[in-house]
């Protein structure tokens, strides 16, 4: 690997793993170079940086590959330590937010996926593990700013992309996110005053017709 | 040995993901009560502590609960500081990060197909679980263990696949061949045993087997046991469920 000196991302605009570098590269203030890639004809550069996953996002630090959004979010707030912590000081506190964005990171993608690849009980059923997935996550949010407290953090940079997905789940499985999880829409809207956040997160519009391709692609109805 | 009367950690004997956590706890030379939990009839105080998971194993510490053995070993390693586990560099620590994950979650995954599933499906994992073997064994090149010269969280991590891909192997009845096609991790499963944390801390070989054999046995009677994306959650009728009726990924 040639050791160029910057940092890189190798990403793809819709997905909420790559969108997690990106905020948190943005909260830091670092500059990188944004390289967007064609996942149907990946990169040769990809997939030497990622042989094992051969995967998006892929953060390249002086020549350096870095794999793994959460890993990557941790290295960021590792590396560039003086601005903007992403995890808390107390160990404690830490492993909250690490228990929390493995949470995030375990329900909240494949149960999305289901929502818009099923049909019938199948889509009703996944529909009832979404909706618990966000109750479970608006109690853990409760009354506060951010998960984080007051500090916009690591779970709020694991689970926050995925706001842009909701208007997607609700027109596939027909129902309102306000309505079961209306603390969660506010934590998002107070997310999108955030510039990193603003400027990192698709239209949600946007995000369904992505989503409209890929049924047709795949066949689904 | 730091003492450490408030440190109690709720498990279950044949947990690989349990003992990974017995075997920090040691390392670090920390005082704990153990309270073995009987899975199929969990106590209130495992529910009260991870109401979300309800799975083993759950660390509590001054009455606070941690969970995911993963994100227990990094509090462990940040709360008792000596003999660190991780390294200090960022870049370490993500590489070391990276290869704790791939094995959770993928090496599992093959596994648990190669030892619930038959036929072409069961082949199909094992050569997955070949291809994983191989990575695994190119990164121990140069390497006695897989954190250098002792033994740290990302052996602490794979160290599973050291006993428990052994036993798998036994109780049904397949073969991964890691000692024929993979010197350095077979090495290196060897070393890692050797170590007396883990040699010492280890549970019975042949009852682990047993153990999992009839877990086999059981999983083998339903179809459910794949819906749940990352854990395997066995479905049995009332009268047939046994200690281990929830062996989850934890």
């Amino acid at each position: 690997m040639a050791s160029e000196k910057g940092v890189m991302l190798l990403d793809f605009w819709v997905s909420p793993f790559g969108q997690r570098a990106r905020i948190a590269l943005a909260e830091k203030g670092v500059e990188y170079e944004y390289k967007e890639e064609n996942l149907r004809d990946k990169s040769e550069l990809l997939l030497k940086s990622n042989p094992i996953h051969k995967k998006i996002p892929v953060l390249i630090h002086d020549g350096k590959p870095i794999c793994e959004s959460l890993i990557i979010v941790q290295y960021i707030d590792e590396t560039w330590s003086d601005k903007a912590p992403l995890l808390p000081s107390d160990p404690y506190q830490r492993a909250q937010a690490r228990f929390w964005a493995d949470f995030v990171d375990k329900k909240v993608f494949e149960c999305g996926g289901k929502l818009w690849k099923l049909k019938g009980e199948e889509q009703e059923a996944a529909k009832k593990e979404m909706i618990e997935i966000l109750q479970i996550l608006e109690a853990q949010l409760g009354d506060k700013k951010y998960f984080g407290g007051d500090i916009f953090g690591f779970v709020d940079v694991a689970f926050v992309p995925f706001t842009s997905w909701f208007y997607s789940y609700e027109t596939c499985a027909n129902f309102s996110v306000e309505e079961v999880a209306p603390k969660i829409v506010q934590w998002a809207k107070r997310c999108m005053e955030r510039e990193s956040v603003e400027k990192t997160l698709p239209d949600p519009k946007r995000v369904y017709e992505f989503v409209c391709y890929l049924k047709k692609r795949f066949g689904i109805e | 040995m730091v003492a450490s009367a408030a440190v109690r950690l709720f498990g279950m004997w044949a947990s690989p993901a349990v003992r990974r956590v017995e075997w920090a706890l040691k390392l670090k030379g920390i005082e704990y009560e153990y309270i073995e939990e009987d899975l199929s009839n969990k106590s209130s105080s495992l529910l009260e502590f991870n109401p979300i998971n309800k799975q083993v194993p759950v660390l509590v510490h001054n009455g606070h609960p941690v969970v995911e053995s993963l994100v227990i070993l990094e509090y462990i390693d940040e709360t008792w500081k000596d003999n660190p586990m991780l390294p200090v560099d960022p870049l370490e620590r993500a590489k070391a990060r990276f290869w704790a994950t791939f094995v959770d979650v993928k090496c599992r995954e093959e596994s648990r197909k190669a030892f619930f599933m038959e036929g072409e499906e069961k082949e199909k994992a094992i050569e997955n679980l070949q291809v994983q073997l191989k990575a695994l064994d190119e990164e121990l090149e140069g390497k006695k263990f897989f954190s250098g010269d002792h033994i740290g969280y990302t052996d602490l991590a794979i160290g599973w696949m050291a006993f428990w891909l052994g036993v798998a192997e036994e109780a049904a009845g397949f073969k991964a061949n890691y000692d024929v096609k993979f010197p350095n991790f077979s090495r290196w499963m060897k070393d890692f045993l050797a170590e007396p944390v883990i040699k010492d801390n280890l549970p019975l070989r042949e009852k682990t087997v047993e153990f999992f054999r009839a877990f086999k046995q059981l999983g083998s009677c339903t179809k459910r046991f794949w819906e749940s994306s990352r854990r395997v959650i066995v479905v049995i009728p009332e009268r047939q469920r046994h200690s281990w009726a929830c062996v989850g990924d934890e």
